[in-house]
């Protein structure tokens, strides 16, 4: 159901055309490739990982030493130790899909459907919001960092207009993980909105105003329900590996312990304390929670006429 | 404009000195035109003639380069598409596909704030037959009925002046006919004034009452359907709205009443008030179905002209009517429609054919020699290739 949003078709087309399935041996043998890769790299670790959350330690034994157990309680204790972990995952991620959309629709509105006449302009451009790929996201958000970081010239100016306080700081704030994120996610919100507005057919803007719909109407009851599909698929995209990041929140990047988030909470456990059970059981609550999140998600925009 | 109520009645328009330049060519030129209110009105055209852009400038979604727009006496110039009391049907239909059909029809009514837009859009669906897919959505429609909804949406705002973009195209030729019928009769009953743009010159000539022919952003003639088929002032009429047989030839004398003029040697006169010019080197012209086809020699009378003889190249029977190509030479291809008052071709494909028509049938055309079409040389080839076969057939029967 979630993948289906991720494929941006064009409103309305979608379910229409659907080839009838054909199974045949030849198609069996077609998939057994990529059968046997999901059985091996997905289900796999995540039937290890379910086990493993359930694992109680070795009585006596050494750090790290877990036994296969049906210790149900180590969720309770995660989510008792974590719950701030997961409101300021949830949170964030949140923040930053709203302002990554916010930057992005009007981008790629720019490059999707007012740079048409001027293709070599598009291509620039997309390439620009392509090019941040070419640098590994960690050297950007460490860039990110000394940019912020205390006694730069950013910081100085933020103090001297008295919208920093003089004690003030920007990274290891909420703010700053937020913007990190945003920053880091803006390419996966502009790319799949652009292919929706890239194809969106400036006809039925011109119906809209030719309706008596004036640009602000026929933008919210025209081009943004068309352009629905890119934009479902572009906030799953930054929504999921926000919710789960933690590099931008960890404190040798933009973040502090004040900011950390369940990411990083997993990460603590697992490769700092050992405690695989209790990291595992953070990412079975991460992962359905998102699940949750998203089914929803999913589903509403699809039914939903915006109308 | 927008908001409030419907409009009461159809409005005038008026479009003054009008032109639109677009980079590299210009779509129209220096164009004026006045549409009576309540009229319907139709420009007629091939395509890339300007006549959608002149409804683009209508309807305000082009800006003209040079020029006045006036809709009911306003300057609408610089007024925007969705302020104007001008409704579009797409040629594309541009039915919005997120919406079902009703929404889509509701969408123009809702803007304006007009009271129970759903009642009304029903109502206008019901008008074109589809209300029983009012819960649909446009992409779920044949593209008939989705014209037919395009229709029903702009219908429903009862603009003063609606505009319509070869609406029928994707219709099959039944459903066509129908809703020709159908339009006319909405235009008829709520008096709203129609600009209609087609390439189809029956579709034109069966819904109008004024026809502008377009040629190359200028308007070559107008006028009312029949008078535009009975007396085209240019080559390019003649030709475009129905066919015409034209013969060019210099002026060699002129009675009180009509012209002659010498086409390959051959005297045919034409009435004065229906020749646009009495001297020099004219065109004139006959339609094919004014034609009368002769197998031998015509006798010369004073009320007619006659050509001849020439030799059948092609016939088509096209059920009503056959139509016949016969080759005279110095003159060319001359065509005729018969009505098939008898069974089978009257002459045969190959034979010798002689055609005459009455004086009072001829007209003459405005366009200089120069514009008028050169005709190609006596005898085309498919003329030489149908002379060879006959001979080819000949000498096989004798051997």
């Amino acid at each position: 159901m979630a993948f289906a949003a991720f494929g941006s078709a064009p409103a309305g087309t979608s379910g229409v055309e659907q080839a009838p399935r054909r199974r045949s041996r030849v198609a069996l043998i077609l998939l057994a490739p990529g059968l046997a890769y999901l059985a091996l790299f997905f289900l796999t670790p995540l039937v290890s990982l379910v086990l493993t959350s359930f694992q109680a330690p070795v009585e006596f034994g050494d750090v790290g030493q877990y036994q296969p157990a049906f210790k149900i309680e180590n969720y309770a204790v995660v989510v008792e130790a974590y719950w701030p972990h997961f409101l300021r995952a949830f949170g964030y991620a949140l923040a930053a899909t709203f302002f990554a959309l916010i930057i992005s629709y009007p981008l790629a509105y720019f490059i999707g459907v007012k740079a048409r006449r001027w293709p070599l302009l598009q291509a620039l451009m997309l390439t620009l919001v392509i090019a941040p790929f070419f640098i590994s996201f960690l050297l950007r958000t460490l860039a990110w960092k000394s940019l912020m970081s205390d006694d730069t010239p950013l910081v100085i100016a933020l103090k001297a207009l008295s919208i920093l306080p003089p004690d003030g700081h920007l990274t290891g704030t909420a703010f700053s993980v937020i913007f990190g994120l945003t920053y880091n996610f803006i390419p996966f919100m502009t790319l799949p909105i652009y292919t929706t507005l890239e194809r969106l057919d400036t006809r039925y803007l011109e119906a809209g105003s030719d309706l008596y719909a004036g640009p602000a109407t026929t933008f919210w009851r025209v081009t943004l329900p068309l352009s629905l599909p890119g934009i479902v698929s572009g906030t799953l995209l930054t929504f999921i590996p926000a919710a789960g990041d933690y590099i931008n929140a960890s404190a040798s990047f933009l973040g502090s312990a004040q900011t950390s988030m369940v990411g990083n909470a997993i990460e603590a456990n697992f490769l700092g304390l050992l405690n695989y059970p209790a990291a595992s059981a953070l990412s079975v609550i991460l992962m359905g929670l998102i699940l949750i999140i998203v089914g929803v998600y999913v589903k509403r925009s699809g039914t939903e006429d915006l109308l | 404009m927008a908001g409030g109520a419907f409009a009461e009645a159809g409005a005038d328009l008026e479009l003054i000195g009008i032109s639109k330049r677009f980079p590299g060519f210009t779509a129209i030129e220096e164009l004026d035109l006045r549409i009576p209110a309540g009229s319907f009105f139709a420009l007629l055209g091939p395509s890339g003639c300007g006549k959608t852009t002149t409804l683009r400038l209508v309807a305000g979604l082009e800006e003209p380069t040079t020029g006045r727009i006036l809709i009911g006496g306003k300057d609408v110039t610089n007024v925007k598409s969705f302020k104007r009391p001008v409704n579009t049907v797409f040629q594309s239909y541009a039915l919005f596909p997120h919406m079902t059909v009703l929404e889509n029809v509701a969408f123009g009514l809702r803007r304006r704030n007009i009271a129970d837009p759903v009642g009304k859009a029903h109502e206008a669906l019901r008008l074109v037959e589809l209300d029983h897919l009012a819960a649909r959505r446009p992409l779920q429609l044949s593209g008939g009925q989705q014209q037919r909804v395009a229709l029903a949406r702009a219908i429903v705002n009862r603009p003063a002046l609606l505009l319509l973009d070869e609406p029928l195209g994707a219709l099959d030729l039944k459903l066509r006919r129908q809703m020709q019928l159908e339009l006319k009769s909405i235009q008829n009953e709520v008096g709203l004034t129609f600009l209609h743009v087609t390439h189809d010159q029956e579709e034109a000539m069966t819904m109008a009452d004024t026809v502008a022919v377009m040629n190359r952003g200028q308007i070559e003639q107008m006028g009312a359907p029949e008078e535009l088929y009975e007396l085209p002032k240019t080559s390019f009429v003649a030709n475009f709205l129905g066919q015409s047989n034209l013969f060019t030839g210099p002026v060699t004398s002129s009675t009180g009443s009509s012209i002659v003029v010498d086409v390959a040697g051959v005297k045919v006169e034409v009435p004065k008030d229906r020749a646009q010019r009495h001297a020099g080197e004219v065109t004139v012209g006959v339609r094919p179905e004014k034609l009368m086809l002769h197998t031998s020699a015509p006798k010369q009378s004073a009320g007619s002209n006659s050509l001849g003889p020439g030799r059948v190249t092609d016939v088509s029977f096209s059920g009503v009517s056959t139509q016949y190509q016969i080759a005279i030479p110095g003159i060319g291809l001359v065509t005729v429609f018969a009505q098939n008052m008898v069974f089978g071709p009257v002459v045969n494909l190959g034979s010798a054919a002689w055609v005459s028509w009455s004086v009072e049938h001829g007209f003459g055309l405005l366009d200089e020699p120069e514009r008028a079409p050169r005709f190609a040389a006596d005898t085309d080839t498919a003329t030489i290739a149908m002379q060879t076969r006959h001979e080819l057939l000949a000498e096989i029967e004798e051997a």
